[in-house]
This record gives C-alpha cells, structure tokens and sequence, in this order.
C-alpha cells in the first residue's frame, strides 16, 4: 500500500472520500510544535486539570495518577501549562 | 406519446423534474428563478411529485442541503439566479470536488450593483471555474430535455458531477412555449434510478469531504480536472441516446447555415434564437454568414469550436457578460484562446451586448455583424466594443 504522500491522481477515491473512518489519528500535528510541555512532577498535585483543557485530547493519566503528555498529537499550544494551578507545566523551546 | 404542451419554461423545468422523480428538491425563490421553485413546490404538495421540499433560508443553504441529499444517494434538484448564485458560490465548489450529482436550473440574471433583476451572463461567468458541468440552453425545450439530460449525465458512474443547465432570464424563463412533453414510461427507459457509488450509510461509514494537505490537494485537483474533461464523451453519448429515444439530437457546438460562411457569429443562450433570424435576412441579401451556437460550456467544447469555425475569415463573439479590465467577455477570450495555436483560424472580434436585460433585435444583431467585419478590416483599438451602448 502506498504511503499517503506517494499516492498518484489515479489513486484518488472519487470525491476524494476517506474509507477508512478514524485515520485521522494517523496525522503527526506534533510536527507543529515549537515548545513541548514539561510536567514537573514534584509540583504536579494529580488535579487533571491540563487533561480537561488539552484541546487535541493529548493528555493522558498513568496508572499512578500523574499526567503525561502524547508528543505524537500535542501541538505546543501551551494552554494546559497556562491554566496549571501548580505552575507546575512550562513550555520548553523545541530543539 | 409525447404530448405537445404550451406552458411557461419555468413550468417545463418543473414537469422535467417531476418525469425525473427527483427526491429532494431544496431551494430558495429569486427572480426570475420564482416559478421554478414555486412549480415544484405546488408539485410535491399536491402529491404529484413524491420528493421531499426542503424550503430553505437562503441559496447557501439551499445547496447545503443539496450537498448533503446527493450524498446519501437521491437524486437531488435546485434552482437558482443571479444573486442566488453567487450566494451559493463557495458550497458549488464543494459540490463538484465531492462528486455529488446535483442538478441545477440557472435562470441566468445580471449582477447588483445597481439592482437589476433582468437576465444575462454576470451570474454564470463568476461561477465559470466551480466545477460544474454547464449547458446553455436556446429555448424551452432544449431546456425541458437538457433538465432530463442533466440527471443522466450528472448520476453516470463516469463522471458523477454537478450539472447546471442555463436560461436566460425572463427572455426564455417566462416564455410560454409549445414543449414536447414524454410519457413517464420512455422517460424512465432514458433516465435509470439513481446508483451513487458511496453514499453515506452507517453500515458502510466513510469521511466525506475530509480536508487535504499540501502533498494530496495537487491530486485531488489533477483527477476533478481530468474527471471534468473526459465527462464530454458521456455528455455526447447521452446526447444521441436522447435523440434516438425523442427524436432532438443536441451537439456542444450548433452551426446554422454556417457552411461556407466567411462570416461567423457566435452566440450562447436564447439570443442564438434571435440571431438565427439576422443570419436569415443576411443570407437573403447574398452575405456569406452563419451562426455558430455554443450549447456545452464546461467542459469546453475545443475541438468542436475548431472544427466549427476553421474555414471562416472572421468570427465575431458577443457576450452577455464582461470581464472589467480585462479582455472583453469571457465567451470571446476563450474562444479566442482556442484558436490561438491553430494555422488556420479566423479573426475573433468580440462584442458585449444584451446587458441587464437590454434586447438585441435581429436588426441589433446584423448591425453587430456589419460592424465587425468592419472592424475586422480596419482594426480597432479597442479589445472588444459594447454594442448598443448610448456614447
């Protein structure tokens, strides 16, 4: 099967549909990010709040109950370090 | 047996529809589109048309619904004009990318501002590049049997397209004309049911109109574009399918008493009718001219408008639209292109005439046809003239 990026005209389904529901999970929009979220754990209270304000549902909890975060969907917005009532989220420049 | 009955054109759209069994109509009344609209609806309420009537709040939502109709599969109709379609123009788009095969009345109106209710070709020209495939008819029963041709082209699982099917405003929609109207039972050997390849179904789901980044979108756009171009062998097919099942062949390019002519016109819409009439008197007094009639507009008929009008010395185009700045109407520039890299080819002089609806008598018409094979001797300055504009 051809990649998406290698796919010619003819390969084209009509209307350009997609067949396969749900393959919009296989997008990288980590490849956006200019600054990734870096969790400090010692400040992290388990609250959950940055999981409800994650807009890309990139968030997730371990079985200990701290957060981690999905690099592979997360685009950097920042928005779970801004709402973190533990300052306990920054936002570290990409390399 | 078909019948033979006077009614409005408007109406005629209608009774096509209703002999098409649409199953959604959704649109939204504008002058002078109204009785279309209005017909279909007394049609579905009266039970003589069992389609669902959706009455919308504007043409955007009008195709809207349309978009989402054609999707699960029924065989979907709306009408519009003017203003209407410009309002609709970002969803036309959508229509014809995803493949969806509507069917669409335009009655062709001039464009605001100033307000003119009255027909010609703003509203078509600004919608020239959505996609859609696009008939001009001459009269009333070309329109009636493109409306019966435009559900077979659009629903053929080769090309699976929007089609619109022009009229002139006022000039042909509020005509009364004799239409030749076919028994139900040889319309539905001519038209099948309705067979959408991947409608939208629960059991079956599928992303419709998902969105495409940069590596993809070029594709997409290469395969609507072949998809639209290859469409005119189906439209031609259909074409003498319908002549062979009622007798009325259609071409995408109509020569009248064009053999031999040194002089062409070319016209496109309901005018080509009053044209014919200038060509008549023309050859009584020994001119060698002929009418060319542009019927098929996307996808653009090259090779035809070459064949047509290869052994003229001069072809004059007149346009019910213009382009502001640019090089006279879009018929003539294109046309002219066509020819560009041809050996033999004639002079294109280009006319815009027949604004807001202004009539062009058949006087009006050989006037036009004087002047540009004037014009086509002398020169001219200019890239094209307005005829019949008060200097």
């Amino acid at each position: 099967m051809k990649l998406e990026d290698e796919l010619t005209w003819k390969d084209v389904e009509i209307g350009s549909i997609v067949t396969e529901p749900g393959n919009a999970s296989q997008y990288q929009t980590g490849g956006w990010r200019t600054e990734r979220p870096i969790i400090d754990l010692d400040k992290c209270n388990k609250c959950g709040l940055c999981y409800l304000f994650c807009p890309d549902a990139a968030i997730e909890q371990n079985n200990d109950g701290y957060f981690k975060v999905d690099l592979f969907y997360c685009k950097g917005c920042g928005i779970c370090a801004t709402e973190c009532p533990k300052q306990a989220i920054t936002m570290v420049e990409e390399e | 047996m078909a019948k033979r009955v006077g009614m409005e054109v408007t109406a005629a759209i209608g009774e096509a529809v209703k002999l098409a069994n649409a199953d959604v109509v959704a649109a939204y009344p504008i002058t002078p589109q109204s009785h279309i609209a209005e017909h279909l609806a007394e049609l579905v309420a009266d039970g003589e048309l069992d389609a669902v009537y959706i009455p919308v709040e504007s043409e955007h939502s009008a195709m809207s619904a349309c978009l989402g109709a054609a999707a699960v599969g029924a065989r979907t109709f709306t009408a519009t004009a003017g203003q209407g379609l410009e309002l609709m123009h970002e969803v036309l788009y959508v229509a014809s990318a995803m493949r969806l095969p509507i069917v669409m009345a335009v009655a062709n109106r001039a464009l605001s501002a100033p307000l003119s209710i009255w027909g010609d070709h703003s509203d078509v020209m600004a919608i020239r590049d959505t996609g859609w495939i696009q008939i001009f008819a001459a009269n009333g029963q070309e329109t009636f049997d493109n409306v019966l041709c435009a559900f077979r082209i659009a629903e053929d699982q080769k090309v699976l397209l929007p089609v619109m099917v022009h009229l002139d405003g006022f000039h042909l929609t509020h005509m009364i004309e004799p239409i030749y109207i076919p028994e139900q039972s040889e319309v539905d050997k001519f038209l099948p049911p309705n067979q959408y390849p991947l409608p939208l179904d629960p059991d079956r789901p599928i992303t419709m109109g998902a969105f495409a980044p940069p590596y993809i979108y070029t594709e997409v756009k290469k395969a609507q574009q072949v998809n639209l171009t290859t469409a005119k062998e189906v439209i031609l097919r259909c074409w003498k399918e319908f002549g062979d099942c009622f007798g009325r062949y259609y071409s995408p390019v109509e020569s009248y008493r064009g053999d031999k002519a040194r002089v062409l016109l070319l016209t496109m819409g309901s005018f080509s009718e009053t044209a014919m009439n200038a060509i008549d008197s023309l050859r009584d007094e020994s001119k060698e001219v002929g009418l060319i009639k542009l019927r098929l507009w996307r996808p653009f008929p090259f090779a035809e408008i070459r064949q047509a009008v290869s052994d003229a010395e001069v072809l004059i185009v007149l346009d019910r639209a213009i382009s502001f700045g640019g090089p006279g109407g879009p018929v003539c520039s294109e046309v002219r292109s066509a020819l560009y890299k041809e050996d033999k080819k004639p002079r294109v002089i280009g006319f815009v005439g027949g604004l807001g609806g202004r009539d062009i008598s058949p006087d009006g018409f050989k006037e036009i046809i004087n002047r540009g094979i004037k014009i086509s001797q002398t020169g001219s300055e200019q890239e094209f003239e307005m005829f019949g504009v008060r200097e």
